[in-house]
């Protein structure tokens, strides 16, 4: 072989898997980067669950993870703190923002609206880059003198502006911000380019009623991100700015390490505002895209239609606009303004109405079904149930009057990580499972998957619906141990039982690891449309090439839902019980309004 | 050696459980099915463990309300708690049965319609008659839940009468313990700030205001007379401290450069809150319950509630801030 065909074959490589500008791989690059981020997450929390169900105890496990963060097995406290602050930020932001919408926006966008790529592929390679350098960064502030930033995912200054008070906030919380800014150059990057193909690079007869959920849930994602994340990047240079060359935004009258700081007139409270008006529609940003992903599975795999498309469309919509003005709700406490926090509590309850439609709309897409309970069909169900589960006690959280005794304590804890971690996870391994012949050409295994949604649903709940008890008791959150309240002092079997769920529930992701890499390599080759679906993506080859179609790009005639349609007679009108958007109207067909 | 050991043994388990699948997957290949596909008998199993996990989940919840149900707070010392709690049971009344409902109707639907080829999906796309219901009575509910919310909020959240009796408590975090401050005989609390922190005048109090003079600095525990209004004034000297009193319903967080308020009447003496909890040792505490730094996890007061007598004797024998 030639030197020169050698070095030709090298570039095919990097510019294939390495600096592709092909959504389909760009996509793989953000599910890989994600999962490896989420894997980390997870065995943080299972670390820190030894030292909250185990205090003080010696485990072999922290040692070896832990090094010099934990001297003879057991962590110290601050560095309790450290890790619960990495676990926050990167399961919400590296898995669940950039994870989940990197990969799936990539992934569907072009595929499900007919496009070619997305409208620049290249600053959509700049936007995997820009995540994997901050994943890098991320990665390596664990790893500086003082520990990673230990200030909690939600970096309240003065103690994230302040090495004094805790050693994260030294060079390890420097290094978060850096990375956060570049994370969030990247969420720009990528969101702008799914906004604007989705608006101009649909193909001809895809009109946006006949867009699929996903789509629109994508769209809207976007939308929230464009809008809220430029506000945590300023309240972010403002911190860096507190934190480095001696501004006061944030900070005031402060006495610390035996000496007052020069520091005088900001006040933390406006850093609060700041985060929050991203913090609150972040939690949609994550959720959406599993609501999306779920309401086509579920209406896919019940062989029906989604129930009221409209109203789902209007849903998303209502929500999103909802969560921009509803950050309050977290800082009821604060002492902002009581009128202030009713306004916050209106807003935020209202968000349950169309919360409360999407549910019933789900279920209602379930009744007289035809139900085939692929893994990602049990993923989606068991969204509905997490969503409900965690909504109902928003609920509380939001009601003011109410929070006032639970705010910050486990009550929020277990809400949150139902109604947003559990709902988006599912939402994620729902999607993988149901997308992954269209991004690997092969199918997982099954009866895996059974075993590891009900693995995981079971632990789930027990990790999560006990720290309702704990909150209610009054146990507050970000507490290295209970053990120095008599107070909480019943409350150790509790803690136990918690931990002992969230280990198996790690180990259980295992599965799901074994799974997907055995699929990718050595499972079964797909057919073209394994899942007898509708929507456009299942009408390009197997075989991913660029372009995504051979020869023309096909042309939509009718919406992505014409599940089990049938005619006067009570026949399928295609013969089967789905009927693809590239199919025409039959001469007596009736088009429903789309 | 150790190591090397489960790197072998991982790697054996890993090559093994691969191979097993190959064999399972080439075995159901040879038997002619479509291996990705869903069997029948999956599918049906997967439709009974719907109904097995609705079932299992409610007598998880149930099991669970029965065995920690008395961990729970006990009753609420404050008036306002009073409310905080009605509010809580109406919520509740409002969401358990919601949270049940929607379940039963989710997983019975999974179990009742799984797939059959003798069966057509019903093709139901809308209705705009059960859409504007289902938009309609989570609207009125969700009204009832905002009327009765706002109006205990305003309640709770309304400052104490300067005019009546009532006591004026200072209370300051830091990293990470809490000092109080008692207004003393004039009512008035002196001028305080970080610039006056020196040596024993932890609190920062400025010695030149008259107002100062009478107050009274505590450490350790602060006492609250039963049935008079508490007005408390929060401030943090470093960071966000949050000042917890659960068994008040009470909560305020401390902001460095920022006054924060709350006040309450404490209903029930500790006293008297040991017979209730049958708990000899019970005391109410004040915790900090915003992460604040390493030992955030152990920031305590001890907090007395006693008759207005034995609050009175207590607070004589404090020490004016003048004759430190
Ligand atoms: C493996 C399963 C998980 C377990 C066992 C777990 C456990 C926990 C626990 C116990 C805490 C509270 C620690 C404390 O307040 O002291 C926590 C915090 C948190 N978790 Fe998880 N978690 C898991 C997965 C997730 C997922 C999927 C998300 C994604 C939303 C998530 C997001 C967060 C966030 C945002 C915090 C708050 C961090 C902070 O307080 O700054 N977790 N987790
Ligand atoms: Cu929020
Ligand atoms: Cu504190």
């Amino acid at each position: 072989m030639s030197a020169t065909h050698h070095h030709h074959e090298e570039q095919d490589f990097l510019f294939k898997y390495i600096f592709s500008q092909d959504h389909k791989m760009i996509s793989k690059q953000f599910l890989i980067t994600g999962f490896l981020m989420g894997f980390i997450g997870m065995v943080m929390s299972t670390l820190f669950r030894l030292q909250l169900g185990f205090p003080g105890e010696s485990f072999w496990a922290i040692d070896f993870f832990l090094g010099s963060w934990a001297e003879n097995g057991v962590m110290a406290p601050d560095k309790y703190l450290a890790l619960v602050t990495m676990h926050g930020t990167i399961m919400v932001f590296f898995l669940l923002t950039a994870g989940l919408s990197g990969t799936f926006s990539n992934l569907l966008i072009p595929l499900q609206i007919g496009a070619r790529d997305m409208a620049s592929g290249f600053l959509n390679m700049l936007s995997y880059w820009f995540f994997f350098v901050s994943t890098i960064i991320m990665l390596i502030s664990l790893g500086v003198e003082g520990g990673s930033a230990s200030a909690g995912w939600t970096i309240y200054p003065p103690l994230s502006a302040l090495p004094q008070a805790i050693p994260g906030s030294g060079l390890g919380m420097t290094l978060w911000l850096v990375a956060m800014a570049i994370f969030i150059a990247s969420s720009l990057l990528g969101s702008l380019n799914y906004i604007v193909t989705i608006l101009n690079l649909r193909t001809k007869g895809m009109t946006m009623t006949r867009l699929p959920l996903t789509i629109w849930a994508f769209l809207v994602t976007a939308i929230l991100g464009v809008l809220s994340f430029p506000v945590l990047l300023s309240a972010a240079l403002l911190l860096i700015f507190d934190r480095s060359f001696g501004t006061s935004f944030y900070l005031s009258d402060i006495y610390i390490g035996g000496q007052v700081l020069e520091h005088s007139g900001g006040s933390p409270i406006l850093f609060e505002h700041l985060f929050w008006f991203l913090g609150h529609p972040e939690v949609y940003i994550v959720l959406l895209p599993a609501l999306g992903i779920t309401s086509e599975i579920v209406s896919t795999m019940s062989r029906k239609p989604i129930f009221g498309y409209r109203a789902m469309v209007t849903s998303i919509l209502a929500i999103a606009f909802l969560s921009v003005i509803v950050w309050g709700h977290h800082m009821f406490v604060t002492g902002m303004n009581p009128f202030l926090g009713a306004v916050f509590t209106f807003t935020t309850l209202l968000i349950a109405i169309p919360s409360a439609v999407k549910v019933f709309n789900y279920i209602t897409t379930l009744w007289k079904g035809n139900i085939i309970f692929s893994p990602a069909m049990l993923f989606s169900i068991g969204l509905v149930s997490t969503f409900i589960s965690g909504g109902v006690t928003g609920l509380i959280l939001g009601d003011s009057a109410l929070d006032i005794n639970i705010h910050d304590t486990y009550f929020v804890v277990g809400h949150f990580h139902i109604v947003m971690g559990l709902s988006a996870i599912f939402g994620m391994f729902a999607g993988v499972y149901h997308w992954f012949p269209k991004m690997f050409g092969r199918m997982m295994n099954n009866t895996i998957g059974f075993f590891h949604f009900w693995i995981t649903i079971v632990c789930a709940y027990g990790v999560f619906f006990p720290m309702h008890f704990l909150g209610l008791a009054g146990v507050p959150r970000r507490y290295y141990t209970n053990s120095e309240f008599p107070l909480f002092d019943n409350m150790i079997d509790i803690n136990e039982l918690v931990t002992w769920f969230a280990i198996v529930a790690a180990f259980a992701q295992l599965l799901f690891v074994f799974n997907f890499f055995y699929s990718a390599l050595r499972g079964p080759r797909s057919s073209q449309n394994p899942w007898r679906a509708n929507s456009l993506e299942w009408t390009a080859p197997v075989e991913h090439i660029h372009g995504n179609w051979p020869g023309e790009i096909p042309e939509v005639h009718r919406w992505a839902y014409d599940y089990s349609k049938v005619d006067e007679n009570g026949e399928y009108v295609s013969g089967e019980d789905f009927i693809s958007q590239v199919v025409p109207l039959g001469p007596n067909e009736k088009d429903g309004g789309h | 050696m150790v190591a090397l050991v489960a790197i072998v043994a991982v790697l054996l388990i890993v090559i093994s459980a691969v191979q097993t699948l190959k064999i399972a997957e080439l075995w159901a290949i040879n038997k002619g099915k479509v291996i990705y596909e869903v069997t029948k008998k999956q599918n049906k199993t997967q439709a009974l463990l719907m109904l097995v996990f609705l079932v299992a989940y409610f007598a998880f919840f149930a099991w669970q309300v029965w065995k920690w149900g008395d961990l729970m707070l006990p009753v609420s010392a404050s008036e306002h708690g009073v409310i905080t709690d009605r509010l809580l049971n109406i919520t509740y009344a409002f969401i358990i049965p919601v949270f049940v409902i929607t379940h039963i109707f989710l997983f019975w639907f999974a179990y009742k319609y799984a797939y059959n080829s003798n069966r057509k999906a019903v093709f139901f796309s809308h209705s705009n008659k059960l859409e504007l219901i289902w938009t309609i009575i989570p609207s009125i509910a969700l009204t009832v839940l905002i009327l009765f919310g706002l109006s205990s909020w305003n309640e709770i959240m309304t400052p104490v009468d300067s005019e009546k009796e009532h006591v004026l408590i200072e209370v300051q975090a830091q990293q990470f313990s809490w000092n109080a401050r008692y207004a003393g005989t004039d009512g008035k609390l002196g001028r305080a700030g970080v610039e006056f922190i020196e040596g024993v005048n932890a609190m920062g109090v400025d010695i030149k205001d008259e107002n100062s003079k009478d107050d009274k600095i505590v450490r350790g525990e602060i006492h609250l007379p039963v049935g008079v209004p508490v007005q408390f004034v929060f401030r943090s000297i470093d960071v966000i401290h949050s000042a917890y009193m659960p068994h008040f319903r009470a909560q305020m967080n401390c902001v460095p450069g920022v006054k924060t308020q709350f006040n309450f009447v404490p209903t029930i003496t500790t006293e008297d809150m040991k017979k209730i909890t049958n708990n000899e040792d019970f005391n109410y505490i004040l915790l900090c319950n915003k992460i604040c730094g390493a030992a955030h996890y152990n920031m305590q007061m001890d907090i007395i509630v006693e008759s207005k007598e034995d609050y009175e004797k207590w607070l004589a024998e404090q020490k004016q801030f003048a004759e430190n």
